[in-house]
């Protein structure tokens, strides 16, 4: 409440500048006294309403000599003036300091638990089979794909596989029944490499990301579908340093820029001359060290001819490895169970996206 | 491919090699990876001792064991306990000293037992990792070995050796053979070469045992035997004990001594890589034959079992039940008949040393379950060259070592094939491998592996054509690019550079594999979790699902040969698996499960029993051919499905939550359409696994049906185990992708005012709200810019039977601002049409 006014709201005369100046300071007194709006209002009216010193003042100035009403109306004016800059400065403070207020008092508890929906994620084998995708296609190659129940001919023999090499007999391969049907759960995703030599032709640079299967069961190291990504480039003139350098630069997207890769002499029916891949891996588990990544080489002849194509103008090389053993290695997982049973904790911290 | 390095060492100079593992990466690097190194397994002191006394002493548990001293070459004898008997004073044994330990970790201290302290062991074979004998303890005089007491036992009964097993590719069956890895290393190192079968042997005549090649049924064309070289050694010594240094290697080499014979042919087999078989002469009837089986008929085999016989296997015969041929005396290159094998009364034995073709042997030995040593090799190749120099090896290892006689009359049936000449571009190593090989060196490197390469006198010196002789042992080597493989091989693989190629450029991922993407992103940024189930799934699933009998989705591709009987069929849905990981995790306590599954499925039945399309490798099929492959293989669209268990909005301390149900599953497909640019239409379907009053089928603009959502059928859940009031989706996103893409664009957005208008439509309670609204819809005209309900009411404000839909249409003009007026007539008339045809009463 503002104090009650010292002056007699009768008894000012506007020609009394000390009354006036007493009136002015009692408002602005009072508005500084005011510590809310309802304060503030009660203030206001008490010394800038009809019946305030001031207005009172203001009023007499009419009854006033000539001589006498300037100099009144000046000093009354400008003490009016005064007085309602006043009120309006401290009307602004005291919203200022209620709008303040109330955001204090909304102020809720931003730890709590805030989680309304579930939290979703992708499976990390599907996410790393979109990184090595984007890879490739960011050094000018595609995306390659075929079906997963494939054509025994497409399995193998396409892929100068005889009829007699061991990976055809059932203890290794799933077969479609009947078995002379010729359909089998794709090995490897080699088919796609015959199936895209077959619709895209050359010059063809292509990966191929998919499921496979053999006829293992379920351990800590072993699934009988698992995920492969192959890669085939055919062209004139590439060479195995091609191929050296297209998994030199794969490695160092999968496993840090330190990372290479080392060839060592193996065999494959699909490719002469054929090559294990070792990548080097800085993060290896009791120090840097190379470690077995997939087998490569370049495409053999029969591979070729069997889609149509040259082999004496054309070449170029293929190379294939698992992706749960990437996925394993980058991520120091150790058991394959993880991957494979759906557990809504495995993926949940891989995110949406990687 | 076991490599003792003590066995290698006479073939080559091993002098060079400080660090047997520094050999096994170097073998690594040409192809020999390392399976396992195995060094030493014994530390010291193992030394010579003499028995100088041994007490038998009888023990109240009934054992009679001997207290013994030993001289050990120290000024005291060492008093030790011994539980053998096979010794005496005055043998030379191998005594383990406190502070040796021997294999298994077994750490070797002075202990007091048998009211003694024996201060050190006698050792038996086992107990040195020498073998299985456990008999008795080892004395060196058996053995053939002497020795001073206090002599070190690890260097004379070669403990301290290394042996280096090594991984042969299936191609390179010249490699198992110490011959061929002799061969292998003095290519890495650089040394010369002498070839172990390099030996003389007598000319044939036709005084030896008779052979017979019979051979009326050759696979490919092949004949199951080429050449069959046959030697007979008499007046062996039945009692002739295989000498240490032989058992030693063999057991190094993975092989269990068996008998001298028996030894000699595996030792054989290993040096020079030639399977060896030898016969009990006396027990033979002239001739042996070399045919395939006859239906029906059986073999008792060396490991006693009884096998049927298949037409295709290949087996020697002799006379021995009347005719040629009568009797199987062997599964050829695989396994011996039990009858006549050779036992420790044989004294003349028949060695045979045949090549046999590969693929008849890999054949016979996986249709049998035998993968002997011997089939191992014949698969993968023998040298068809080398039969002669290993009989006539074996056989002068018999004379040495059981006092034989060789007969001077070799049998030789057939005859090895010319060595294979295959030209070879002298550019063409360079121009695959990408390291720059000049001629000499291509020549240099390719004699390196035994192949002759010589210039082919008709061809230019800037690009010489070269003629290489291909040695025998490589079977492995048909083409020109086999070729350059050895080329690239023995110059080292390491020295091929690192280039990226430049690919001409691509056209980035396909619309599909960027739909498949967003999809799967969406669905894992609205909650869901993407899971992998494995397809394969079975009729009971199917029943589990409440399929019709007659439902196409219970005709499903079978495996022939399946993990397990429970699940031998692949997937036609998603769901059909998918559930199984919901069932896992609230399994383990998880109580709100939203997962979902994108991949193939698999549609159509049982393949016919037509034999599918199969063509010789590097046969391009015609059109037509390829055609047939192609039709072969069944539709696998791309699935996406999701299953939601639980709550959609979670409880907690924020609010209640809110419990999945159908509309979530409905609205995820509509989103899925949604964030392709597509809209899909929804209708009322009763279809398992739904339930039947709560299930959306999804159509597409040209009316076509590709999916389905809703909550699934309570007997559905009750039958999997799921959380009651599961709710679920399954679509074909192939069929969404492949529609037309209905993204439009008409014209600017129309930035006039809109016009809102609410009505209330009381309508039949079965009728769909989509019926109604599209009524609205297409009546309002094109100013309707959307239509929404807010509000579905039954009960005592409407009539029994009926229900009230609260709609809200907003209204917005292109070319000006609509009036009230406007706004009114055109909600009239869609409420004008929805009445007309659905008999719809506006509630006031």
């Amino acid at each position: 409440m503002s104090e009650p006014s010292a002056v007699d709201p009768t008894t000012i005369d506007p020609r009394d500048e000390a009354a006036v100046t007493a009136a002015v300071d009692a408002a602005l007194q009072a508005f500084r006294a005011a510590g809310d709006l309802e304060e503030l209002k009660t203030a206001k009216i008490a010394h800038t309403g009809d019946k305030s010193p001031l207005a009172l003042a203001n009023r007499g100035i009419g009854a006033l000599d000539k001589a006498d009403k300037a100099v009144a109306g000046k000093l009354v004016g400008q003490s009016r003036g005064r007085v309602s800059r006043a009120l309006a400065e401290r009307q602004s403070q005291l919203e200022a300091k209620r709008e303040a207020e109330v955001l204090v008092a909304e102020a809720i508890d931003v730890t709590l638990p805030s989680a309304r929906t579930s939290q979703g994620a992708r499976h990390p084998l599907q996410l790393l089979q979109e990184q090595i995708a984007d890879h490739f296609v960011g050094h000018g190659w595609e995306v390659a794909e075929g079906p997963e129940i494939e054509a025994e001919w497409l399995n193998f023999d396409s892929l100068n596989f005889g009829p007699d090499h061991p990976a055809r007999q059932m203890q290794d391969t799933f077969f479609v029944d009947p078995p002379d049907a010729g359909l089998v759960l794709r090995t490897h995703t080699s088919p796609v490499q015959s199936r895209s030599l077959l619709e895209r032709g050359v010059p063809l640079y292509v990966v191929c990301p998919g499921k496979v299967f053999r006829t293992d069961e379920l351990d800590a190291t072993h699934t009988p579908v698992f995920h492969q990504v192959e890669g085939i480039a055919i062209d004139k003139g590439l060479t195995m340093a091609h191929l050296k350098g297209t998994l030199d630069a794969f490695a160092r997207a999968m496993f840090g820029p330190d990372s290479r890769t080392r060839l060592r002499p193996s065999f494959f029916p699909f490719t002469e001359p054929s090559a294990e891949m070792d990548f080097w891996f800085p993060q290896k588990v009791g120090g840097p060290g190379w470690i077995e990544w997939g087998g490569c080489g370049m495409v053999h002849p029969n591979v070729l001819a069997a889609a149509g194509i040259d082999p004496d103008e054309y070449q170029g090389f293929a190379f294939g490895m698992g992706i749960e053993r990437t996925l394993m290695l980058r991520e120091g997982i150790n058991d394959m169970h993880d991957m494979v049973e759906g557990d809504l904790r495995f993926s949940a911290r891989f995110g949406v996206d990687a | 491919m076991r490599v003792p390095l003590e066995w290698l060492s006479d073939h080559v100079d091993l002098s060079v090699v400080d660090d047997p593992h520094e050999l096994a990466a170097e073998f690594a690097g040409i192809g020999l990876e390392e399976e396992e190194y195995i060094g030493p397994s014994v530390t010291g002191p193992l030394v010579v001792g003499r028995v100088l006394t041994a007490e038998p002493e009888e023990h109240s548990n009934g054992k009679t064991v001997n207290w013994c001293t030993v001289d050990v070459g120290r000024p005291q004898p060492q008093g030790i306990v011994c539980g053998a008997h096979n010794f005496g004073p005055g043998d030379l044994v191998v005594a383990a000293l406190p502070g040796a330990v021997l294999p298994g970790d077994f750490a070797i201290a002075a202990r007091k037992t048998y009211g003694h302290v024996s201060d050190g062991m006698i050792c038996s074979s086992r107990e040195l990792g020498l073998g299985d004998d456990h008999d008795g303890i080892i004395v060196l005089s058996e053995l053939g070995l002497d020795g001073a007491p206090g002599d070190d036992a690890i260097a004379l009964l070669g403990l301290d050796r290394v042996t280096l097993d090594v991984n042969v590719t299936p191609d390179r069956g010249y490699q198992l053979s110490m011959r061929g890895i002799a061969r292998e290393y003095a290519m890495l190192k650089d040394q010369a070469f002498t070839d172990p079968a390099d030996i003389p042997t007598d000319a044939p005549t036709d005084r030896g045992f008779p052979v017979v090649l019979d051979d009326s049924s050759p696979i490919h064309g092949e004949p199951g035997c080429s050449r069959f070289t046959a030697l007979t050694v008499t007046g062996i010594d039945p009692t002739a004990r295989t000498p240490f240094w032989m058992a030693r290697r063999l057991l190094e080499a993975g092989m269990r001594p068996i008998s001298l014979t028996v030894d000699i042919t595996n030792y054989v087999m290993l040096e020079l890589g030639q399977p060896l078989h030898a016969y009990d002469a006396q027990k033979l009837t002239a001739p042996l034959t070399v045919r395939r089986a006859r239906a029906g008929e059986t073999l008792v085999t060396l490991d006693d079992a009884t096998r049927t016989l298949d037409p295709e296997d290949l087996l020697i015969t002799d006379a021995g039940d009347g005719a040629e041929g009568s009797r199987i005396v062997g599964l050829a290159g695989v396994m011996g008949s039990a009858e006549l094998e050779v036992t420790d009364t044989t004294r003349e034995v028949i060695l045979e040393a045949a090549h046999f073709d590969p693929v008849s042997i890999a054949r016979t030995a996986r249709r049998h379950r035998l993968p002997s040593e011997a089939a191992k090799r014949f698969e993968r190749g023998v040298d068809p060259a080398v039969g002669p120099a290993a009989a006539r090896r074996a056989a002068d290892l018999l004379v040495e070592l059981a006092g034989g006689v060789l007969s001077t009359d070799t049998t030789q049936a057939g005859d090895a094939p010319e060595p294979r000449v295959i030209e070879l571009a002298a550019d063409l190593p360079s121009a695959r491998v990408g390291v720059d090989y000049s001629v000499d060196d291509v020549t240099r490197l390719l004699a390196a592996v035994g192949a002759e390469a010589v210039r082919a006198s008709d061809t230019s010196d800037e690009a010489p054509t070269l003629r290489v002789t291909v040695p025998t042992w490589r079977s492995d080597l048909t083409h020109a690019v086999d070729l350059v493989e050895e080329v690239a091989r023995a110059g080292g693989y390491e020295r091929i550079p690192s280039v990226e190629p430049q690919a001409p450029g691509g056209a980035g991922l396909t619309e599909s594999q960027r739909a498949r993407r967003r999809v799967s992103n969406m669905l894992a940024a609205s909650g869901l979790t993407e899971v992998l189930t494995y397809p394969f799934t079975s009729q009971a699933r199917a029943d589990d699902l409440l399929y019709p009998e007659d439902d196409e989705r219970r005709t499903l591709v079978k495996l022939a040969n399946p993990l397990g009987e429970d699940r031998p069929l692949m997937r036609s849905t998603l769901l059909s698996t998918l559930v199984d990981a919901v069932v896992r995790n609230t399994g383990r306590g998880f109580k709100d499960v939203a997962v979902f599954e994108a991949g193939l499925v698999t549609h159509g039945g049982r393949p016919t029993d037509e034999p599918g399309p199969r063509f010789a490798p590097g046969y391009h099929p015609t059109a037509l051919e390829l055609n047939r492959v192609r039709g072969s293989v069944p539709a696998q669209p791309h699935h996406i499905a999701g299953v939601i268990a639980g709550h959609a909005v979670l409880p907690g301390v924020l609010g209640g939550g809110r419990r999945a149900d159908a509309h979530d599953a409905i609205d995820l497909v509509h989103r899925i359409a949604a964030v392709n640019g597509q809209t899909v239409r929804a209708e009322a379907d009763a279809r398992a696994p739904w339930h039947p009053g709560r299930c959306a089928r999804f159509t597409l603009a040209d009316g076509s049906v590709f999916g389905w959502a809703g909550e699934l059928h309570p007997k559905v859940c009750e039958n999997l185990g799921l959380p009651v009031r599961t709710v679920a989706f399954e679509i074909d996103l192939d069929a969404l992708l492949a529609q037309p893409d209905e993204r439009d664009w008409t014209g600017a957005l129309s930035t006039y005012p809109v016009s809102r208008q609410d009505v209330a439509l009381v309508v039949d309670e079965a009728l769909p709200a989509a019926e109604l609204m599209d009524t609205l819809r297409s009546a309002a005209g094109e100013e309707l810019e959307s239509l929404e309900v807010f509000d579905v009411y039954t009960g005592d404000q409407v009539p029994a039977g009926a229900k009230s839909l609260a709609l809200r249409m907003t209204f917005r003009a292109t070319d000006r601002t609509l009036t009230a007026d406007e706004a009114s007539r055109l909600r009239e008339a869609a409420t004008t049409a929805a009445a007309t045809k659905h008999s719809a009463e506006v509630r006031s």
